[in-house]
This record gives C-alpha cells, sequence and structure tokens, in this order.
C-alpha cells in the first residue's frame, strides 16, 4: 500500500530510461507520476506544484524529448531540481561565541530532548564542552529525562527546581556556562504549538535574554502537510538559523524537509537516524535527493566504511578473495566488520540499486541471523574454518550443538560459503566484484 | 520530591477528591477550535458558490491533499463526491461541500468511530505507537475519564525504554489517583505487563492501562518485542487485551497509513487515538486509515488539560473539517 518515494520514482524513471522517444504525452504521464510520488511522500502540495512545473519547462525547453538518452536526460533534471529544492550547500553550525547558545525549538513530541543530547555528542566529538539546560518546565519529568540522558552520556546537564520559569532556567544556564567557560549551551524547550500565542511569546522572551547563536526547528520526518505552516508559524516568532529532521531511521521519505526548505529557505542541519546518542548526521542535500531517486549514497556509504573498517585488514581480505583462499574466518571477520559499520538496512540504502534489499537485510540483522552465522563459525576448530571440506556429518553434530544451531542451518552456511567461493574464483585475475553481489562486495575494496 | 513517590504505594486507597471531581465538561464537537484557514474556507474561496469545472474539482482535491487525506484516498473521495452530486444535478460550491462532507463521514462511521466501552474487569488496554505520538499523555486522559466515571485503574509503566518516561507515567498517576505498577528502567515490558494483570486480578480493578515505549514500524525486532507483550497478556488473561489503540499525532503525513498498517498487523490494533487536533492539523491521515484498514477513530486529543480528550464524533469532525 505504502511505496517509498524513492521505489516510486524509479519506477517512473526506469520506464523513461528504456524509451528512444518521448512524446509530451509520454512526458505529461511521468509528470503526474512524479506529482503523485511526491504528494505520497508528503512533499508539500504547494511546493509539488512549482516542482514539477519547473521540471516541465525545463524539459521541454532544453529539448531533451528529441535528444539522446531522454528518460535518462529527465531523471537528470528531477534529482538536479530536488538537490536545488534541498539546497545546495551544508549548513556549518555557528559557534564562535563562547559560549554560543544553541536553541531547540519545535512541537510536542518531534523529538528536541533526544536531539540536544545528540548534539552534545556530537559536540564533544569536535572537542567542544556543552552544557544541557532543562528548559522544558511543562511536561511531566521532562528534566529527568535530560538528567538522565545527560548521565548516559556524561554531559553536565544544568536544571532547577519544579516551578522555576523557563526562562530563568535558561538564564542562570548561561550565567553558569560563562563562569564555567563552557564552549555551547544546549537549550531545550518544552514542545508547544505554533498556534499556541502564550506559549511562542515564552520562546520570543527566552531568545531576546539569551540571544542564541543557533535556533535550530526540531521536525519529525513523518510530518505531514503542516510542516511549512509549523515551520513558517516558527520563523514569524524567533529567527530561526536551521533545521533537525528526526525519525529519518523511520520509512518516511522526508517530504517534509523538502518542503520547509523550499517555502523559508531554512536549511536542513541535521537528520535523527537512530534512538541511540550517537544517531545524528550532518544533512548532505545532494546526497538525500540521490538516495530520493535510488540512485544510492556512495559518498555516505565510503566514509562509513572509511570510519569503521579496519583498511589492512579488509584489502588483506580482498587480495584473497581473488586468489582464490577465502577461508571462513575471513567470511567471519567480514561479518564482524559489516556489523560495525552500523544497521545494514542502512548501509544497503546507499548502495546503488541495493536500496530494494535494504529491508529484507535488515530483518535477517534483527532476526539475528548475523548472529547465528557467527555463532556456527565461532564454533568450529580453525583446522575447520580453514578447511571447510573436513566438516563431514559428526563434526556437523558437534558444530550445530556447539552453537546453538541446526545441523540444516551449519548445512546451508557451508553451501552458501562455497557459492560464494565459486563466485570468488570467477573473478579471478583481479576484477572487481559487482556492487550487490554478496558480503564481499560490501568490503572489497 | 513529593511526585517521585510511587503511585503504588497509594494502592487501595481513594484517591484525593480534587483531582479528578471536577466536573467533566463535555464541549461540542469535541472542542475543537475553528480555523481560519479550514478545509471549509478552502472549499468556498474555490468553488464561490458558482458551477464546477474538471480545474474547480483539481483544487477540491488539493485542499483535501492539504489536510492530509492522501492523494489516493482524495481521489476516491473526490469521484464519490462528484457521482453524489450528478444524481443530485447541482454542482454548486455548498453542494460539493455537503457532498464531500457526507461522504467523510459516512466512511468514518462505516469503520465504527467513536465506540468504545470496558469490558469485564479487568480489560486491559495497550498503547502502541511510534514515538512521540503522545502515548503517556493519552493514557493519563483516558485514565482520567475511567477514573472520574467511577473505575478503578492500574497504569502499567511499560515503556521502560525511553529516559524518564517511568517517572513522567508516576506523576500522571499521582494527579489522576491511579497506581502504577513499574519496573525498573531497562526491564522487560513484558514482565511489567504480567505483574500489572497480577496486581489487576489481586485488587479486582476495571482496567489495566498499559504503556510501551514508542518505536517505528520498520523496526522489526521492536515490532517483535510488541507481538510478546500481547501474547504476555493473552496467555495471562484469555480474552485480552480488550482494546489495543495506536496513538497517532494529526500532524502525520501519508507514513500514518503504513504504521496503522503495521501496528494492525504486529499488534492487532483495535482502534485509533488521533492526538494533538489542537494545532493547525487536521488528522487527515486518519481518515485514510479507517477508510481503507477498517480501523475506527475512538478519540481525539484537542489540548494540553487532563479532560482534553474527547471521544470521536464523525459529525463533529466532518463539521470541524468542512466548516464553511
Amino acid at each position: 500500500m505504502f511505496e517509498s518515494l524513492s521505489a516510486r520514482l524509479q519506477s517512473v524513471t526506469a520506464r523513461l530510461r528504456g524509451k528512444a522517444k518521448i512524446s509530451e504525452a509520454d512526458l505529461d504521464v511521468a509528470l503526474r507520476e512524479i506529482r503523485l510520488a511526491l504528494l505520497e511522500a508528503d512533499v508539500n502540495f504547494k511546493v509539488v506544484k512549482e516542482f514539477v512545473a519547473r521540471v516541465r519547462e525545463r524539459s521541454l525547453g532544453e529539448a531533451v524529448l528529441t535528444g539522446l538518452n531522454p528518460g535518462q536526460q529527465i531523471l537528470k533534471i528531477v534529482h538536479d531540481e530536488l538537490v536545488k529544492t534541498l539546497g545546495g550547500e551544508r549548513h556549518t553550525l555557528q559557534l564562535e561565541a563562547r559560549p554560543a547558545v544553541l536553541m531547540l525549538v519545535g512541537l510536542q513530541g518531534s523529538g528536541k530532548t533526544t536531539t540536544a543530547a545528540k548534539l552534545a555528542v556530537r559536540l564533544r566529538r569536535e572537542g567542544r564542552k556543552a552544557l544541557l539546560v532543562a528548559a522544558d518546565v511543562y511536561r511531566p519529568a521532562a528534566v529527568d529525562q535530560l538528567v538522565q540522558l545527560g548521565d548516559q552520556i556524561g554531559v553536565e546537564v544544568h536544571s532547577r527546581p519544579v516551578g522555576t520559569p523557563a526562562l530563568e532556567v535558561a538564564r542562570s544556564g548561561l550565567e553558569l556556562a560563562r563562569k564555567r567557560k563552557l564552549d555551547v549551551v544546549i537549550l531545550d524547550t518544552a514542545g508547544r504549538l505554533h498556534v499556541d500565542e502564550p506559549m511562542m511569546d515564552e520562546l520570543v522572551r527566552i531568545t531576546g535574554k539569551v540571544t542564541p547563536a543557533e535556533t535550530l526547528l526540531v521536525v519529525d520526518a513523518m510530518t505531514g502537510q503542516e510542516a511549512v505552516r509549523v515551520a513558517e508559524a516558527f520563523h514569524a516568532r524567533l529567527p530561526l538559523s536551521g533545521l533537525v529532521l528526526t525519525k529519518m531511521d523511520g520509512d518516511a521519505r522526508g517530504g517534509a524537509a523538502l518542503s520547509i526548505r523550499s517555502a523559508t529557505g531554512i536549511p536542513v542541519a541535521f537528520i535523527g537516524t537512530g534512538e541511540r546518542t550517537d544517531g545524528l548526521e550532518v544533512f548532505h542535500p545532494d546526497r538525500l535527493a540521490q538516495r530520493i531517486l535510488g540512485m544510492g549514497d556512495i559518498l555516505s556509504l565510503v566514509e562509513r566504511v572509511q570510519e569503521n573498517v579496519d583498511r589492512e585488514e579488509a584489502e588483506a581480505v580482498a587480495q584473497r578473495m581473488f586468489e582464490a583462499r577465502f577461508t571462513l574466518e575471513d567470511f567471519r571477520s567480514q561479518l564482524q566488520q559489516v556489523k560495525k559499520m552500523g544497521p545494514i538496512g542502512q548501509v544497503l540504502q546507499m548502495i546503488p540499486g541495493a536500496s530494494q534489499m535494504a529491508g529484507a537485510a535488515q530483518a535477517a540483522v534483527d532476526g539475528g541471523e548475523l548472529k547465528r552465522l557467527e555463532a556456527i563459525i565461532d564454533s568450529m576448530t580453525v583446522q575447520e574454518r580453514r578447511h571447510p571440506e573436513l566438516i563431514k556429518a559428526s563434526r556437523r553434530r558437534r558444530i550445530a550443538l556447539g552453537s546453538g544451531a541446526t545441523t540444516a542451518d551449519v548445512n546451508r552456511l557451508l553451501k552458501q560459503f562455497g557459492e560464494m567461493q565459486r563466485v570468488m574464483k570467477s573473478f579471478g585475475g583481479g576484477r572487481m566484484p559487482k556492487l550487490g553481489g554478496g558480503l564481499g562486495s560490501l568490503l572489497g575494496r | 520530591m513529593f511526585w517521585r513517590r510511587s503511585g503504588a504505594e497509594n494502592a487501595g486507597e481513594e484517591p484525593p477528591p480534587s483531582t479528578v471531581a471536577r466536573p467533566r465538561r463535555e464541549p461540542r464537537g469535541m472542542g475543537l477550535r475553528a480555523q481560519p484557514s479550514g478545509l471549509g474556507a478552502r472549499l468556498r474561496s474555490i468553488l464561490g458558490g458558482s458551477v464546477g469545472g474538471p480545474a474547480v474539482w483539481d483544487e477540491v482535491e488539493e485542499a483535501l491533499i492539504a489536510a492530509d487525506v492522501g492523494p489516493s484516498t482524495t481521489l476516491e473521495l473526490v469521484d464519490a463526491a462528484r457521482r453524489r452530486i450528478a444524481d443530485a444535478g447541482a454542482e454548486t460550491g455548498e453542494a460539493v461541500r455537503v457532498a464531500l462532507a457526507d461522504e467523510v463521514r459516512e466512511r468514518l462511521e462505516r469503520a465504527g468511530a467513536g465506540s468504545f466501552e470496558l469490558g469485564p474487569a479487568p480489560s486491559v488496554i495497550l498503547f502502541v505507537g511510534v514515538n512521540g505520538t503522545g502515548k503517556t499523555t493519552t493514557i493519563a486522559k483516558l485514565g482520567a475519564r475511567l477514573r472520574h466515571e467511577g473505575h478503578t485503574l492500574i497504569l502499567a509503566a511499560g515503556d521502560t525504554f525511553r529516559a524518564a518516561a517511568i517517572e513522567q507515567l508516576r506523576i500522571w498517576g499521582e494527579r489522576i489517583g491511579a497506581p502504577v505498577v513499574a519496573q525498573r528502567a531497562g526491564a522487560d515490558p513484558g514482565a511489567v505487563a504480567f505483574d500489572a494483570l497480577q496486581a489487576a486480578e489481586s485488587r479486582g480493578v476495571d482496567a489495566v492501562l498499559v504503556d510501551t515505549a514508542g518505536r517505528l514500524q520498520n523496526k522489526v525486532q521492536l515490532m517483535a518485542e510488541l507481538t510478546k507483550i500481547r501474547r504476555v497478556i493473552e496467555r495471562r488473561l484469555p480474552g485480552q487485551p480488550r482494546h489495543v489503540l495506536l496513538v497517532l499525532d494529526a500532524t502525520t503525513g501519508q507514513n500514518g497509513l503504513a504504521q496503522a498498517e503495521t501496528f494492525s498487523r504486529e499488534a492487532g490494533v483495535t482502534g485509533i487515538v488521533l492526538t494533538k487536533l489542537d494545532g493547525s492539523a487536521k488528522g487527515g491521515v486518519a481518515v485514510a486509515v479507517a477508510d481503507r484498514l477498517g480501523v475506527p477513530i475512538l478519540f481525539a486529543g484537542v489540548g494540553e488539560e487532563l479532560e482534553d480528550l474527547a471521544p470521536f464524533d464523525p459529525a463533529a469532525y466532518v463539521e470541524w473539517l468542512f466548516a464553511p
């Protein structure tokens, strides 16, 4: 029932790609599909209208219909326009002031408190000392939540007794940060409706008192058509400097980001991608556009591999692969490296053509499939890992018993491994395996 | 701090009457405030009381899409409304408004909107949904309503993941006079539910309201955990949970459909609580959910106070959505 924006757009562009000639009527059919896809991804209807009109105009104006590969060219126009709509450059936080105040605002339940903790973790990695200030004085236990998160990540939290006005919490927090000579104050405010005048007034007063260097609007990626109105209402009262789009690890495609950026010009600074406190990523507009179009996000993948994979180990494994000396030990080390890169579903999203596999692969990991494979290999002797052909019936039974798996599981693993070895032999002469061709290809470079 | 005291220590005592005995106002039209930017206003400016045409219907489509009804359901609604009007013969702005409103109301009623009853004691109500939709607050509001009707309750702090979620539920328990069964943070939510059912039986309360951690519907492992919580309840008390309420944020767009679909499959959702209708969002995705999945909308969250939870009334909702 619910197709993702990228799946939808991919099918549109795939159809166009196959055609040698495209008539104006073909173009209109494709644009209608694109319009529906964007609307289903919750892009604001006004933004969609303008977007589709621009793509149409360019497609006709640049005479792509009569040129070579018209489908490919239309895809490129859609991509360019997406990037343009999302904003070309990434947003860098203005943190020159000492301390620089970073204020988080937004609707209830958008994820401000979690984002505050994630920001503190990220800033610390950059060598900045942050103070978290619990200025949500309304929601029951909101202060407790921030205090507990602060404990978890080892960042100091400033709070005041129940009943203290938010303005006073913010002011005293700033004072404390000055005294301690800290770099950044992260101000967590209460969720509020943009139509709630007294609550909006409170934010204006806090802004007047602590003059934030950055005021970030925290927006749930699942937000529908109201996203633009919400952002505009906050922006009308406060000078918003950026957006944080949360819950991007869900299956919403981020239409809200497209809408808000397009309607207000406020750049997306970060995206939240998980419940762990390190789940906050810098937003790259071009990469998101590619992900939306199903073109993959190779740059993010390469970065993630570089951050998490032991290069020498990967190269050694690749070498053995090409020489067909790939053993179950290598296979296990690959499994471990893949796990280090984070959720496999996210990783596959970044690979061109592999995004369709992402869900199934993530399900396999969540279901403990990787762990089971690892356990089976762990239960083998070194000799068996290097020479799996030794593993006959009685060894299989022992391995199954040792790993808590069934002999059928062991058989399946051995069969898959034999398959992998055969494929690798066929690569022989140093050619790289094609992407999407098994775990090895994730790490082959 | 006074509110840190566990509500469970008060078990069996009468709650302080002042917390719930205030006469409950059952506001007209579910307490929804009219918005100048409403669909009705849009429709009126589009149609201007004159005869429609293809271009006008496109605009009507846009108005529904702007209310988050979503493109597919919108097309269906518009087609159905056009048929109604063709039958009636007069394509005026008012006729279009009425036809659309009737079409939406009938679909909501068909799904069984607004009918909620506790079963034989103890009735177990499980609250599920993605992060940040207002599950804990909704438990407090529904709890306050049930307390006001004279029911006894137990709240189960099944969100053992989010920092301070247990404390948040305890504060609410204190305010509405309902004991809270909780374990420590990180505990198995199924075990918490089990404890709460045990306590409910031995104390003979009418209802158990079980909180759960927010989870995105594409997280397979977390959804499996939810299925397990449900199974624990089923095993301990056959025929329960009586209700599994999906708490849906009215600000949510078309992802709400995926939410409803997956939570229904994994946890057997019986009804929807549509929260945050006091903002400017129209909650149109709930119309799509009710229509396409047949899941009824049971309650609407319309404000920040404990009494701001109203039984969902399709006629009032449609009146508000299409207000002239």
